[in-house]
């Protein structure tokens, strides 16, 4: 295989012009394209989070005002939610491997695929625009009837943002659940998908059911503040609370798009990193599918203090701790993977190994949240902020970098600095902690969010806050400079340098433009490590 | 170094009891999470690439096992579930001799106001060990009263009453504050919670007193306002009286009955044509440009004062 490689053109050098790239079809390109912007948006998204963290160090807020907080946290939670999260893992790392790892050519649809980039990045200019033209300051969750009847004015326009960005997470569900079914190579079952592949297939099944729900959503929002409709408005017999159920029903699904695919990268990484089969692979696959079918009964979870009845409270309380069961098979499943594993502590396997620690603590406390006493008292706080950035920053972004290392060879056919990426990882874990355990006390402190003036007692917990959040700032920087580095100077990969089993490892780094010169054929069980390691066994 | 609170004051037996929960549920954490924590450290050390250790028969799969470490959290999380839903249960009911408080909340303000008339804004003063029960409406967006000393929180929602209770033990000032996202100046719409020994809320009742109770208010507006030409027994117009209304079931022209609450009674006010009383006309205006919320909750507490017997005042 390997002799024919050289001769091949890789997907990078396939044609150089900007057209080529901007008109692109090929999956891989594309997820580039993606990778470039996500990452641009995730700056947006953090510059605002600096900003309100810096503001964060004195009680009165020194450094902005209200309303400039107001609309600081906003635009964060917006870019961050919809413009990093929700597309992060999925449009950048699924495009690029779903059809190397069902050993398909690209996706179902390629041009559908390029539609939907289109998309995100007009939705994306919608967003730029509305902080130029001054923000918004609704929150990202645009509650009624604070967003309706009372918010300044550009509430039209980034609700049309992040409408017209769920066309683009519609397209790129439908073309990956098209693609699961219909481009396997010939002996790629079901029973043998990778487990990534699982938990794409599974997010994408929510992405098609679940958006169109908040696209509705966002239009009543619109219609209700420009011609008064009622739908929400309790003075001409609409409900505010129509609202919230509506809009978590969108979006409690939606943190299981952005965690599941999440937990895909981290089967790969931990079966990579102990170069064993995951342990219990059926289940672990099987509760991808549960978490994404539990996720849509849950809803109600995020009301319990909104004047919902007390019977549904208790419902919805006890629908959420049942999720709890497939995402804890998860996390034992991976532990005991390790079980007489051959582990290598490599950057891959360091961020995986962080996020099941963040995601344990996160998802844990996610729990507490479900307990309905325990949830009157911290809901709104900073406890909740502390429980959704263990998921969403310490799971999702984690397993993102954790794949960015893993991939890296074969995206880009070099290797970066290994030294790096450890120091990269144990920081960002440091760095991350520091930042946000301290939330969870001053949330059951009573220290509400979107706050911008707090209580002077509570300064100290704030200060080491900021502290940590430099510190994680300053971390994440870090593996840009060694990846872009390693662009240049970093030693060839070659096919496979993790030795890892999956079709992707079998194509060159970087593939080749049609991934695969023949239609493999698939023979073997995933993760089928044993073979290779025997000698390792003392 | 500045000290630093680690544990909120905690005002109630209340919230004694969720403070109770939350230790539990922290030692469940670490239980569940523990095992977690130690074998990845054990097993990346043990089973370090390269380094012999045995690897023979490495289980790819254990079926009982992993129905165990499925159930057996979830069986000790029902148990959290039933203990966690029966104290949140405690706070939808209120004993019935609970002190009334009305709380209105504005952009961005809170004002309560006490049954004998006395209104304060941004504060708010209860006896000590007396439960007091707080009826609560918006005047425009959703706000949420917290007060963490009580570990409660409820949402203040425009167009319809949410209710909340406590009993507070501890005399002493404490902190209110705004957790529901409400604009500009969300953080700022806080206020003190003062709860003080009995005598010491009944002389600052007396001191602070106002003439007038809000049931009394209520009854000047009730004429001022118009209801009485349709709603006096003496009225022309066919119109219920309203003498021995509250908490008693009100037959509709829909067919259903219902009882007739601070909700009912508000809805009647606000939304006339939403629940009409059986053998009724629907020709009562809507008074929802025309009362504020406050005019309404002293509407209320003069309906509620309207017991058979009693001579309306
Ligand atoms: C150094 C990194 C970060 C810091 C210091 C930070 C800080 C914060 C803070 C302080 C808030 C609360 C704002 C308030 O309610 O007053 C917040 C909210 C939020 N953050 Fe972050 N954040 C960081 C990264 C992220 C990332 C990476 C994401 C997503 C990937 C994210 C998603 C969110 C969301 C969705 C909210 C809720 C916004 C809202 O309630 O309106 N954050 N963040
Ligand atoms: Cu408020």
């Amino acid at each position: 295989m390997s002799e024919t490689a050289t001769e091949r053109v890789s997907y990078l050098r396939a044609g150089h012009s900007l057209k080529s790239w901007l008109l692109t079809t090929d999956h891989k390109r594309i997820a580039i394209l993606y990778v470039l912007s996500i990452t641009f948006f995730f700056f947006v998204g953090a510059i605002a989070a600096a900003l309100i963290r810096l503001d964060l160090l004195t009680p009165a807020g020194d450094l902005l005002t209200n309303d400039g907080y107001n609309r600081a946290f906003t635009i964060h939670g917006v870019v961050m939610v919809w413009f990093f999260l929700i597309p992060s893992i999925p449009n950048t790392f699924g495009n690029f491997l779903l059809p190397l790892m069902i050993g398909a050519r690209d996706l179902a649809f390629p041009k559908l695929n390029l539609l939907s980039w289109y998309i995100y990045m007009i939705a994306g200019l919608f967003t730029v625009f509305v902080l130029i033209a001054g923000g918004v300051d609704t929150g990202w969750t645009f509650y009624t009837p604070l967003s309706t009847m009372y918010a300044n004015g550009n509430v039209i326009l980034a609700a049309s943002a992040v409408f017209i960005v769920g066309f683009s997470s519609i397209l790129t569900g439908l073309n990956f659940i098209v693609t699961v079914h219909k481009l396997r190579c010939p002996g790629m079952t079901w029973g043998r998908l990778p487990l990534f592949v699982w938990s794409i297939y599974a997010t994408s099944l929510v992405l098609v059911l679940a958006t169109p729900v908040l696209s509705i959503t966002l239009v009543l929002i619109s219609l209700e503040r420009l011609f008064g409709l009622g739908i929400f408005n309790p003075a001409l017999g609409g409900d505010p609370l129509l609202y919230q159920h509506l809009f978590w029903f969108y979006s409690h699904p939606a943190v299981y798009i952005m965690v599941l695919p999440a937990l895909g990268v981290i089967s790969e990484l931990v079966a990579a990193g102990a170069r064993k089969p995951i342990f219990g692979y059926q289940f672990v696959a099987a509760s991808s599918v549960a978490i994404a079918a539990l996720g849509f009964f849950v809803w109600g979870h995020h009301m319990f203090v909104s004047g919902q009845s007390a019977y549904a409270s208790a419902a919805f309380s006890f629908l959420s701790i049942a999720v709890a069961i497939p995402s804890g098979i998860k996390v034992y499943n991976w532990t005991a993977t390790l079980f007489k594993g051959h582990i290598s502590l490599d950057p891959p396997f360091l961020f995986a190994m962080a996020f099941i620690g963040l995601f344990v603590f996160g998802g844990l406390t996610g729990l507490m949240l479900a307990m309905l006493a325990i949830d009157v008292h911290v809901h709104d706080t900073y406890f909740v902020i502390a429980h959704f950035h263990y998921i969403m920053v310490g799971g999702t972004v984690s397993a993102f970098f954790g794949a960015l290392h893993y991939w890296w060879p074969k995206i880009v056919g070099r290797m970066y600095s290994i030294v790096w990426g450890r120091l990269a990882a144990i920081f960002i874990f440091l760095g991350f902690n520091l930042t946000f355990f301290p939330q969870f006390l001053l949330g059951y402190l009573g220290m509400p969010r979107r706050y911008h003036v707090y209580p002077p007692e509570f300064q100290v917990l704030n200060v080491f806050s900021s502290v940590g959040a430099t510190l994680l700032g300053a971390a994440y920087l870090m593996p840009f400079i060694y990846f872009i580095h390693s662009l240049r100077y970093g030693a060839p990969a070659g096919d496979n340098p993790w030795g890892a089993t999956g079709l992707e490892w079998t194509t060159p780094s970087p593939p080749p433009k049609h991934n695969f010169d023949s239609v493999p054929l698939v023979d073997r069980p995933p993760y089928d490590y044993e073979v290779e390691m025997e000698g390792d066994n003392a | 170094m500045t000290f630093i609170p680690l544990w909120p004051q905690s005002v109630s037996d209340y919230s004694h009891q969720v403070d109770l929960l939350v230790i539990a549920f922290t030692v469940l954490i670490v239980a569940l999470s523990a095992p977690v924590f130690i074998l990845i450290v054990v097993f990346a050390v043990k089973y370090r690439r390269g380094r012999p250790a045995d690897r023979k028969h490495s289980p790819n799969r254990n079926i009982p096992l992993e129905i165990s470490w499925s159930v057996i959290p979830f069986v000790a999380l029902v148990g959290f579930y039933v203990w966690s839903t029966e104290l949140f249960a405690t706070l939808r009911h209120a004993p019935a001799d609970a002190l009334q408080i009305d709380v209105v909340a504005k952009q961005w303000m809170w004002k309560f106001q006490h049954p004998q008339g006395q209104a304060e804004i941004n504060e708010l003063h209860v006896p000590a060990g007396e439960p007091v029960k707080l009826t609560m409406a918006s005047q425009d967006v959703i706000h949420s009263l917290f007060i963490p000393a009580l570990r409660i929180k409820q949402d203040v929602v425009p167009g319809r009453y949410t209710t909340s209770w406590f009993t507070a033990d501890k005399p002493g000032t404490y902190r209110i504050a705004c957790s529901q996202y409400c604009g500009s100046n969300h953080s700022e719409m806080t206020g003190s919670f003062v709860v003080m020994k009995p005598a010491d809320y009944a002389k600052w009742l007396s001191q602070s007193s106002n003439d007038q109770t809000l049931a009394a208010e209520g009854a000047a507006l009730f004429r001022s306002r118009g209801c009485s030409g349709c709603h006096d027994p003496a009225s022309t117009v066919h119109a219920p009286s309203l003498v021995g209304l509250y908490g008693n079931p009100v037959p509709l022209q829909s067919g259903e009955v219902v009882i007739a609450d601070d909700e009912y009674i508000r809805d009647s006010i606000l939304l006339p044509q939403s629940q009409i009383a059986a053998g009724y006309q629907p020709i009562m205006p809507t008074f929802q440009n025309v009362l504020s919320e406050e005019d309404v909750l002293k509407i209320v507490a003069y309906i509620k004062s309207l017991q058979p017997g009693e001579a309306t005042q």
